[in-house]
């Protein structure tokens, strides 16, 4: 499916914030200037307190924007009428929803809302939507069970029929994977993936998990603290540096060269590691994970680890002239704790 | 709009919607609404025949059908007073309950009920002017007896309604310009113990006569409607059920919670405004009518959602109409003591009766979740 450079959603020069009681305006963000298209996944990160939330709530027309308009389609959303709107536009918040003796199916049948008539009654091609809504997303054998006995994995995804049952241009999500364990965050990015691509709708989500945000989205959307919005594919904002300037003040640096953070360096000792493979990756992590400064082999340095292949791999170290083998990493790093290991040998 | 491609929703073959067995129904159960309406004229009938004197089924039904009974005396018993004390019994329980769903929809909380907005306060507020205030203007009890007599149940009325319709009032005002349904339920609850509080001070500085009448007002009772005032309070509550009916559509979004309400194209303040005027006015005019009858209004919603299993309000609007209609109904039966000269106080009735069973199915039907369905 080719992605269609129509922006279903835009807005320039965007000013996000709230307006406090006796009406003075407090900018969140500004100069936010974006364009959301059909067919395309687009993740939105940023620093806590960035703004990530006033700015959807503000895109889905729930808040004013202090400055400058949004556009869905060719219209001023605020001015849209809201049955028209919720036709064109659908949300999953993070707000739990305690739905009583609401089935998945009449969960998901409410998204039809904006469809019916003042009964709320559903035809024919109205149930047909819910049912498709349903397997897009592989809940069918959710269907007939009580929300409230759904996992928070499948409830996310009923949530997501639900909104995808009011069969919008564009969907926002609101931090969709945040209660969510492992398994469940990359199936529920896997569904929105598949349903961009299946039903040329756009998705647009904002974040906390930037590895997977990382690995899913076609753009990302990336606030930093007051604005102005970085767009663009994620490979491209990892060499430009943009997504290490937009963490940067959060005591965390982004690795561009392995795609993840790490804490900032506790030590300033170089180890220089030898090695290939998953053993190779997974010292590295856990000797940053000690606060060494992990170079390439050869390089001066104070320790030299190196990665001997076999099953299982073994570990050895050298300093100078002394040297040792060790069966894990965990003996590996209890070794680097230790006050000059080497002299004792 | 500009050209967008998206792929057209599969349009699934009618057959294949119809051959709907793998997928739940969302139809409403037509069936055993029904059956309640069977049960509820039944009901309605039986508490025809039944009070100080036991009027047998069939002159019930021969007065109905305008013929003469075994006594003369009975049709006046049966046109004169039963048949406008049932109708008002199923009309008054039918607004509790009503009111009742409304607001525990709407404020997401399973123990409000019709009066958590303050307009049953409101109205006794109004009741207790007129009557309490008398003493404490010191105005001799003996008068004050003569004026209500001129007066009758119609002052009574008059009063409550001022008191609910003031109270109503405000809190549409104060809905308007307050976007949280929490601060309202606040406020209302504010609103409510100000004017108990006013009631409080008026019962403290008036005489024991007076406050005996006020007492008697608050057991509530369903006797005190006559044919002219049912010309008032039969349209008032058709026309704020039918309001009710109107607005089952935007319920059922809320219960989602109003964000997710908005975002379907709610609009949330508007709806929110329709469903308080029907709701005070339901409880409003019950209370200026038959007193503060409490427990319907809370209870019904709750026991029509667990012998459903529903949430829908489609469904449960009608269900409650017609289980609150019933419960008024059978509560009015044995307040009345069949074969005795004994009245029980409504309200007494309507709680010891109702706690039970609702207490029963709950547990019963029940399970961890949460009983409302906010």
């Amino acid at each position: 499916m080719s992605v269609s450079a129509v922006p279903v959603l835009s807005a320039r020069d965007l000013t996000i914030g709230y307006t406090r009681k006796h009406g003075t305006p407090v900018v969140v963000a500004e100069r936010l200037s974006l364009r959301l298209a059909a067919g395309e996944l687009v993740c939105l990160v940023g620093p806590n307190g960035a703004g990530k939330s006033t700015l959807l709530r503000t895109l889905a027309a729930m808040q004013p924007a202090l400055a400058g308009t949004v556009r869905l389609g060719d219209d001023d959303i605020v001015a849209l009428d809201p049955r028209e709107r919720a036709r064109r536009m659908s949300v999953v918040l993070t707000e739990r929803v305690e739905a009583g003796h609401l089935t998945a199916y009449a969960l998901v049948a409410l998204g039809r809302h904006p469809y019916t008539d003042w009964t709320g009654r559903l035809g024919e091609h109205d149930e047909a939507v819910v049912r498709w809504a349903i397997e897009t997303v592989g809940a069918k054998p959710l269907a007939a069970r009580l929300v409230e006995e759904l996992s928070d994995g499948e409830r996310q995804k009923i949530m997501i029929a639900r909104a995808l049952a009011q069969e919008p241009l564009v969907m926002l999500l609101d931090e969709p994977t945040a209660f969510l364990d492992v398994p469940n965050r990359v199936e529920i990015m896997r569904v929105l993936r598949a349903l961009t691509r299946l039903t040329g709708r756009a998705i647009l989500l904002s974040t906390h998990d930037l590895d997977l945000a990382l690995r899913t989205a076609d753009r990302l959307w990336l606030l930093p603290r007051g604005g102005p919005l970085f767009c663009g594919a994620p490979e491209d904002l990892v060499l430009s540096g943009a997504l290490a300037a937009t963490f940067q003040a959060e005591g965390l640096a982004f690795d561009p060269s392995t795609g993840s953070f790490t804490l900032t360096r506790l030590r300033t000792e170089y180890v220089a590691l030898a090695g290939e493979g998953l053993a190779a990756l997974w010292t590295r992590r856990a000797l940053e994970r000690e606060g060494y400064q992990v170079v390439e082999n050869g390089t001066p340095s104070l320790y030299q680890v190196t990665v001997l292949p076999g099953d299982p791999p073994r570990w050895r170290i050298d300093r100078g002239e002394h040297s040792q083998e060790h069966e894990s990493i965990a003996a590996l790093i209890a070794a680097l704790r230790q006050p000059h290991p080497r002299e004792t040998v | 709009m500009a050209e967008i491609t998206l792929r057209p929703i599969p349009q699934t073959p009618a057959a294949e919607v119809a051959r709907s067995a793998e997928w739940p129904r969302l139809g409403i159960r037509w069936l055993a609404l029904l059956g309640l309406l069977g049960t509820l004229i039944g009901v309605f009938v039986l508490s025809l025949t039944l009070g100080s004197v036991d009027i047998p089924l069939g002159d019930v039904l021969k007065i109905l059908a305008g013929e003469e009974p075994a006594r003369k005396t009975w049709t006046t018993i049966v046109l004169k007073f039963r048949l406008p004390k049932a109708i008002t019994a199923t009309l008054a329980g039918s607004a509790l309950a009503v009111a009742g769903l409304q607001m525990q929809t709407l404020f997401r909380n399973p123990l409000a009920d019709p009066f958590v907005l303050g307009i049953n306060s409101g109205a006794s507020l109004g009741v207790a002017l007129v009557v309490l205030s008398v003493g404490v203007a010191g105005v001799s009890a003996t008068s004050m007896l003569a004026g209500l007599g001129l007066l009758g149940n119609f002052g009574l009325v008059t009063a409550a309604s001022l008191g609910a319709g003031a109270v109503l009032t405000l809190m549409l005002l104060v809905a308007r310009r307050v976007h949280s349904s929490t601060t309202l339920l606040i406020l209302g609850l504010m609103v409510g113990y100000g004017a108990a509080a006013l009631v409080s001070l008026l019962l403290y500085f008036s005489i024991t006569e007076r406050i005996q009448a006020y007492i008697n007002w608050t057991f509530g009772s369903f006797g005190g409607v006559t044919w002219s005032q049912l010309h008032v309070f039969a349209p008032v509550i058709l026309v704020a059920l039918m309001l009710g009916l109107a607005l089952v559509k935007p319920l059922n979004a809320l219960l989602l919670g109003e964000t997710y309400a908005q975002t379907m194209g709610v609009n949330v303040r508007w709806v929110r405004l329709a469903v308080i005027l029907s709701a005070a006015v339901l409880a409003g005019a019950v209370t200026a009518f038959c007193g503060p009858i409490g427990f319907v209004g809370v209870a019904v919603p709750h026991l029509a959602r667990h012998l459903f299993r529903s949430s829908d309000h489609r469904l449960l609007l009608p269900a409650c109409a017609l289980l609150g209609a019933l419960l008024a109904l059978v509560a009015d039966i044995i307040a009345q003591m069949p074969g005795t000269q004994t009245v029980l106080p409504l309200n007494a009735v309507t709680a010891l009766l109702g706690a039970p069973v609702v207490a029963w199915v709950i547990l019963r039907r029940g399970s961890a979740r949460p009983a409302y369905s906010g």
